[in-house]
């Protein structure tokens, strides 16, 4: 199960340097289904709060993105807030807080 | 007298018509249930001897970690949504009776001893709320203030004698009991719980109300037959200061940790379960499992503890013999497996895997899968014995 994540994960990586610098995700469904169903576990599926604070983009504003991301990969000590580097890479969490800062998309299932 | 016989015919009609109906809406509910439908705000009505869903109900806003009860009388479901909406479901009439908003976060609920009084639990705005289980009136509320002006997540919230309700505050590290001998009058006192505690249980007497901690390796611990003893803490130090790895889940605690005069509670940050014994509460045991655990699920009888966990190990379901304390089973039952449910006796159990948009029902003996069904990412399945059970 672990192998087959990372698996995925390469491949999302790798399909997403073929575009540079806006790095997409092979499956941003996949993605999306992790944060709002993953993430949701503590922070809501509809991102409005639960044992982790909001993440709508009203709660974000004016936070910045460095900021978000560093939090997503080391998470906050002292918090419930997990770090989630040992999934993620880099250029995901960067994806993530570009969504969450303009509004995170609804997954379609 | 072609009118007489006439009159007589249709008596007859009625009589034969009014038997039948009665006859297929007569039954009882004791092996009814419910399913969340996390994402659709909708709940499934399942039928545990039929193996199969009977209806479904929707409108129940976000259902994002609801949890449900039942009247004592075991024909209606309370459900509690993420979004503080409070909804009555009647399981014989399929239909949604009320709903009421609550709160703007709620996290699950309970209902009191004498079944008259549902309290829901609220991270925001932080505490409990009382309201009559007929009408869905509130009663009275408890904020969680536990500093001027400071309000604390309120979690593991549970029933116990004479009206009281058990529960822990995460930012404060306390446990409070709240007395609603008189419903529109709480009286409440306070213990020292530590650091974060995230969930709570009381166990099927409703002598012990545990809670486990997430900021310090331990679970809080205070008898509800002699309160003015005060709390303690059990299973201090497990960790042993190793560091936990990342907790991406919380785990959960409920009534169905205890078995075979043990109890089993999920290691926090660890791919552990760890058994205390039920008396002493000293530690006897630990069984090392396949990912950090989240629900830690004994059968009816206490043979069996069922096993899953967090992500990234959330397609797995481990199997635990309790006189052995050894895994004896290991299954994969979906993809994103998030509860399971015992049936009432327990010869079967159900397992929803979110994101296979599946719950599963495999036989506890011969560990086989003997029926399921497609439901949209299906998350808690909640049985009507619930009804009848101290901590529910
Ligand atoms: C186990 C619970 C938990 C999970 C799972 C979780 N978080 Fe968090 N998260 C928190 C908590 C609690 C905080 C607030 C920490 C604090 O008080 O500073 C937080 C804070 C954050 C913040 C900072 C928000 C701000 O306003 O500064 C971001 C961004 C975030 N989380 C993203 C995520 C993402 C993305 C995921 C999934 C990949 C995730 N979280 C999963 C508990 C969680």
């Amino acid at each position: 199960m672990k192998a087959r994540l990372y698996l995925l994960l390469i491949a999302m990586c790798c399909a997403g340097n073929s575009s540079a610098e806006t790095f997409v995700p092979v499956s941003p469904s996949e993605m999306t289904r992790l944060v709002r169903q993953d993430c949701g576990s503590c922070h809501g599926m509809k991102l409005t709060g639960g044992l982790g604070s909001p993440l709508t983009a009203d709660a974000l504003k004016g936070k910045p993105a460095e900021a978000l991301t560093a939090t997503i990969l080391y998470g906050r000590p002292g918090t419930t807030m997990p770090a989630w580097k040992s999934l993620l890479t880099v250029a995901q969490a960067q994806w993530i807080t570009a969504r969450l800062l303009e509004g995170f998309p609804e997954e379609v299932r | 007298m072609r009118s007489l016989a006439y009159l007589f015919l249709c008596c007859v009609l009625v009589l034969v018509l009014g038997a039948c109906t009665t006859l297929s809406t007569l039954r009882g509910t004791g092996d009814l249930g419910v399913v969340i439908e996390r994402a659709d705000g909708a709940v499934t009505l399942v039928n545990t001897s039929a193996k199969a869903p009977y209806a479904r109900v929707d409108g129940l806003g976000d259902l994002s970690h609801a949890s449900v009860v039942f009247s004592r009388d075991a024909r209606y479901a309370f459900v509690f949504g993420r979004d503080g909406g409070l909804s009555k479901i009647d399981l014989l009439e399929s239909r949604l009776v009320k709903r009421v908003m609550q709160s703007g976060n709620a996290i699950g609920g309970s209902i009191s001893q004498d079944g008259r009084i549902v309290v829901a639990q609220n991270y925001v705005p932080g505490g409990i709320k009382a309201f009559d289980a007929e009408t869905l009136e509130l009663l009275s509320e408890v904020p969680a203030e536990y500093a001027p002006g400071k309000f604390s997540k309120v979690v593991g919230l549970a029933d116990t004698s004479g009206n009281r309700f058990a529960y822990a505050l995460f930012d404060a590290g306390e446990i409070w009991v709240s007395d609603f001998s008189d419903p529109k009058h709480p009286t409440t006192k306070k213990f020292p719980a530590g650091k974060n505690p995230y969930d709570g249980l009381i166990t099927p007497d409703g002598r012990y109300y545990l809670a486990g901690l997430f900021g310090e390796d331990g679970i809080a611990k205070l008898d509800l037959w002699q309160t003015e003893k005060g709390s303690s803490k059990i299973l201090e130090n497990y960790g042993r200061g190793e560091e936990k790895l990342p907790v991406f889940k919380m785990p959960h605690l409920r009534g169905w940790s205890l078995a075979a005069g043990r109890a089993w509670l999920p290691a926090i940050g660890r791919h552990e379960v760890l058994v205390a014994d039920a008396r002493t509460w000293n530690e006897v045991a630990r069984v090392q499992v396949k990912g950090q655990p989240v629900f830690v699920m004994a059968s009816p009888d206490g043979r069996q503890v069922w096993v899953n966990f967090a992500h990234p190990d959330n397609g797995w379901v481990q199997v635990i013999d309790t006189l052995s304390g050894q895994v004896i089973k290991t299954l994969q039952p979906g993809k994103a497996v998030l509860h399971m449910e015992f049936t009432p006796r327990g010869e079967a159990v159900w397992i929803s895997a979110r994101d296979d948009n599946r719950v599963v029902i495999y036989d506890t003996r011969s560990f086989e899968q003997i029926g399921g069904f497609d439901v949209k990412a299906p998350s808690g399945i909640f049985f009507t014995t619930r009804a009848a059970r101290i901590g529910f």
